[in-house]
């Protein structure tokens, strides 16, 4: 229903706007909402748009062939693979970090707590060539790891630790505000009434921050999927074991097989529209509970 | 704000350890590595390795990039916040879903769904190549998918705010006579600044710092199409390691200022408060 009401809106312009707007004594809806929804239409819905229709102009064997091929197949596997990974990582240390922002006072706490969103200012490409020079062989860390026979840079694992850092601030910043809300004296009030710390945590806590969590995890596993640029440098690449969906799409563009592309992009596409309704969804949810 | 306590306890201590364990090593460490590889070899190379025409023709790129998107993001973003937070309509909360969609749109497909509206295989290419235009592989191209990227952040700063102002400012102002423009100016304006600049920050360092989209329009002609991001990625590659990371150092500096800005107007003006990201 919304979008032919927008639609009608536009086409019957000012005759018809009085029954699609509710009346106002301030000006200026025809102007600025004419933009937006121009605007709008320009850069991201008929791009996207042309996206679609490429699809639907290409037969089913030839969209199979490259969308559903083992290669792709695998790619998408390490993508949702490593974000779910990575998202659930960040889900206990982003809690901890949240926590301790919230609940401590300690020297640069302010410095930390800004710093949580360099991930959000850092460009994706200087994370990425930051992060292999800290876990290649002779980096800092994987120095360090490499006596144990652990390797991150150039495999999967590498992939995980690019996305536990693009993630983390998602995780953080959905739960800081919902902690800071609920005060420490309903935990004393648990704690007065004889729960254990643990206790305590899972049935006072939890529940009043789950849905935080969850729409934190889910903003985090959706940029993690579709991350490209801190992800290349650190995984290796190698097809079929450290490759990334994106990073295929781009594959595919250079032999210029556009089909290809379009294939494994529309896949991913769908795939993102779907967790972006479960994300609002989730924040739906998280402000009920929350007024409730 | 809940009351804040140093931690006492050994486990409350355990627990700040471990979340600043976890910040060195995922976040301090790699901003510390990018500064300690660009001076590995010496002041001098990090210099030339900044001044050197390609790199110079980045940062210029990177600019002018940056100075068209961001004030067309602006504009956009003060047209969807006025129409969505002033008036009521219906498919209101459809339009802002639309308008966050490119924060859940992989960068690559951003940068994609442009080669296939203006490549040369693309829908519009051949016509454009008859008119001598050139929009992929060129300027026009990054310029696009740079503003499809940051599309939602300067709107998505306003419209909460605006929208939990109110239209009583407005009106009082539209009954005592002012008209719209002056409305906007004097009344609307100064009570969103803040929260503007807050979104045309982050807007513009994510403009400036886009690698993905720009890396698919883009073409990576040196001295010609290739923003900072992707210099960097050129010397990484040919093993230019120090040159790289002298270039990404730049931006980091520029994430390091967008932040301290940031942090300013969340403390100073209240501004976010921290409530979403």
């Amino acid at each position: 229903m919304d979008i032919s009401e927008i639609l009608v809106g536009v086409s019957d312009g000012r005759r018809r706007r009085s029954s699609f707007v509710a009346p106002s004594v301030i000006p200026g809806f025809g102007l600025t909402f004419g933009v937006t929804i121009a605007w709008l239409s320009l850069i991201v819905l008929a791009p996207l748009s042309a996206l679609f229709l490429r699809t639907a102009g290409m037969s089913w064997h030839d969209f199979v062939a490259v969308g559903l091929s083992t290669r792709a197949l695998k790619a998408y596997q390490l993508s949702f693979g490593a974000s779910l990974v990575a998202g659930v990582i960040n889900i206990i240390f982003g809690l901890i970090i949240a926590w301790v922002l919230v609940r401590y006072r300690f020297p640069g706490r302010r410095l930390v707590g800004a710093l949580v969103d360099l991930p959000f200012a850092v460009p994706t490409a200087v994370a990425g060539i930051a992060l292999t020079a800290l876990y290649a062989q002779n980096g800092w860390i994987g120095e360090l790891l490499a006596p144990l026979g652990i390797k991150v840079a150039f495999t999967p694992l590498g992939v995980v630790v690019a996305l536990i850092f693009i993630g983390l601030p998602f995780v953080v910043r959905s739960v800081e505000p919902v902690l800071a809300d609920l005060g420490s004296d309903v935990e004393e009030a648990a704690a007065t009434l004889g729960a254990t710390p643990f206790q305590t945590f899972r049935r006072v806590i939890l529940p009043a921050i789950g849905p935080a969590l969850l729409t934190g995890f889910a903003l985090a596993f959706a940029r993690g999927v579709g991350e490209y640029g801190s992800v290349i440098f650190i995984a290796g690449n190698m097809p079929y074991r450290s490759e990334i969906a994106p990073l295929l799409i781009v594959t595919q563009l250079e032999q210029f097989d556009y089909d290809g592309a379009t294939a494994i992009a529309s896949i991913m596409l769908v795939a993102a529209f779907v967790l972006l309704l479960l994300v609002n969804l989730l924040q739906r949810w998280t402000r009920k509970r929350g007024t409730a | 704000m809940a009351a804040t306590a140093y931690p006492r306890r050994s486990g409350q201590l355990v627990l700040l350890a471990i979340a600043l364990g976890f910040f060195v090593l995922f976040l301090l460490a790699p901003l510390i590595a990018v500064f300690v590889e660009a001076l590995s070899q010496g002041i001098a190379a990090y210099g030339a390795a900044l001044v050197e025409p390609d790199a110079l023709a980045a940062i210029k790129l990177t600019l002018l990039v940056a100075a068209i998107s961001v004030p067309l993001n602006v504009v956009f973003g003060l047209a969807a916040s006025w129409a969505i937070a002033k008036f009521d309509f219906p498919g209101k909360s459809l339009l802002v879903t639309l308008i966050d969609l490119p924060f859940s749109v992989s960068p690559v497909v951003a940068g994609l769904i442009y080669v296939l509206l203006f490549g040369a295989q693309g829908w519009l290419g051949p016509w454009l190549a008859a008119h001598n235009v050139q929009i992929i592989f060129a300027v026009p191209g990054i310029v696009l998918a740079t503003t499809f990227i940051t599309f939602p952040f300067v709107a998505r700063e306003l419209i909460p705010l605006m929208a939990e102002q109110g239209r009583d400012d407005e009106e009082a102002a539209i009954s005592l006579g002012a008209n719209g423009w002056q409305t906007f100016r004097k009344v609307t304006l100064p009570n969103v600044r803040w929260a503007l600049l807050y979104g045309v920050l982050l807007c513009n360092a994510r403009a400036m710092g886009e690698f993905g989209a720009v890396s698919v329009v883009s073409g990576h002609i040196r001295g010609k199409t290739n923003t900072m991001p992707l210099h960097v990625e050129i010397l990484y590659n040919e093993y230019n390691f120090a040159a790289a990371f002298a270039v990404a150092s730049l931006l980091a500096l520029l994430a390091l200022a967008t932040l301290a800005l940031k942090s300013l107007l969340e403390w100073r003006y209240g501004v976010h408060g921290k409530a979403s990201s």
